[in-house]
């Protein structure tokens, strides 16, 4: 298991051998720097704490400028785990670039979905809505019953209703690798990606076939 | 800043040697396909024993360009050609490498960006 902090950049596309056409995320992945190791023993896990993208000094909290300063590390954007049990590779203060990926065919990707905001039921769950026609009144995009008759008597806990949607955080699995250039740290994937332009990205090594 | 980051996966994978067409411009498009070779013919070469399952095979598409569409790498023409009575339409992405030439055989001379009243029937 590896991984690597990233950022969204956007959507485009490229053609392949074939001449066919593949939509891409192009990432901006890492370069990141290996901030603390967790130690089973002491932190009672194994981990690798990761931080991407240098942060302004003078933006820095002391306890956050304390952190880093006992690495020998200056400050940065954004600090993300990844657990890994064998961490020996691993030193404090590591650079690791987008050329981890280069032998691998997918990874998986984590990220913050865009909100959406209060939505109804249609958009947030995929409910179907009411019939279009046929004497429907006002109540075209509405869920219909939410419950049965006096028993139970209540609406059972968990019902999807409207709500909140969006701005939470979602892995798109099995990615597939299109490009890499480890020169201007350039990562592309096939298909879209959680979150906005500009928003951070989570990238791991995909286990599996 | 990630605009440019964007443009530098799409500038290298642009083509360079674009003939300068336009909309009207009567064109001849070559595409590129590869083609299956099937069990039969390569019987027939029985003097080469390499195992050739694919072969590169040009291929013209002519008529006149009624549009051009999007931009960069996404953008994309229309091919219109009458083909026995009956109109034919392609959309070629401009930047795809199955194109291998695109030569303008006629210059149109038309006032309009989309020529879809084309589509509406020759009446003759």
């Amino acid at each position: 298991m590896i991984g690597l902090i990233g950022k969204k950049v956007g959507m485009t596309q490229i053609f392949n051998e074939d001449g066919k056409v593949i939509p891409v995320t192009v990432i901006k992945a890492g370069p990141c720097k290996v901030v603390q190791k967790k130690i089973k023993e002491k932190d009672g896990y194994n981990a690798i704490q990761l931080g991407f993208e240098d942060m302004k000094e003078n933006r820095a909290t002391k306890p956050i400028f304390g952190h880093f300063k006992k690495f020998g590390l200056k400050p940065m954007k954004i600090l993300e785990e990844i657990r890994i049990e064998d961490i020996s590779k691993f030193k404090e203060c590591d650079e690791i670039k987008v050329n981890i990926f280069s032998n691998s065919k997918y990874v998986n990707i984590q990220g913050i979905s865009k909100g959406k905001g209060f939505m109804g039921v249609m958009k947030r769950w995929g409910f179907k809505g009411m019939p279009a026609s046929h004497g429907t009144h006002r109540k075209h995009r509405h869920p219909g019953a939410i419950g049965q008759r006096t028993y139970p008597g209540r609406v059972f806990l968990g019902k999807k209703m409207g709500g909140k949607t969006g701005n939470e955080k979602i892995t798109v699995k099995r990615l597939s690798v299109v490009g890499i250039d480890s020169e201007k740290d350039i990562l592309l994937v096939k298909g879209s990606v959680p979150g906005s332009r500009g928003s951070a990205l989570l990238i791991v090594s995909y286990e599996g076939k | 800043m990630l605009l440019d980051i964007r443009q530098t996966v799409e500038n290298p994978r642009l083509r360079k040697n674009i003939t300068p067409f336009r909309v009207g411009d009567t064109v001849r498009v070559s595409i590129t396909v590869k083609e299956r070779i099937t069990e039969e013919e390569r019987d027939k070469k029985k003097g080469s024993k390499e195992k050739i399952t694919e072969r590169e095979k040009t291929y013209p598409f002519q008529g006149i360009v009624i549009k051009r569409k999007g931009g960069g790498i996404r953008e994309t023409f229309t091919v219109r050609k009458d083909s026995f009575g009956i109109g034919v339409e392609r959309v070629f992405p401009l930047h795809s490498p199955i194109i291998s030439e695109i030569k303008v055989l006629k210059k149109g001379n038309v006032r309009r960006a989309k020529l879809y009243y084309l589509r509406d029937g020759k009446k003759r």
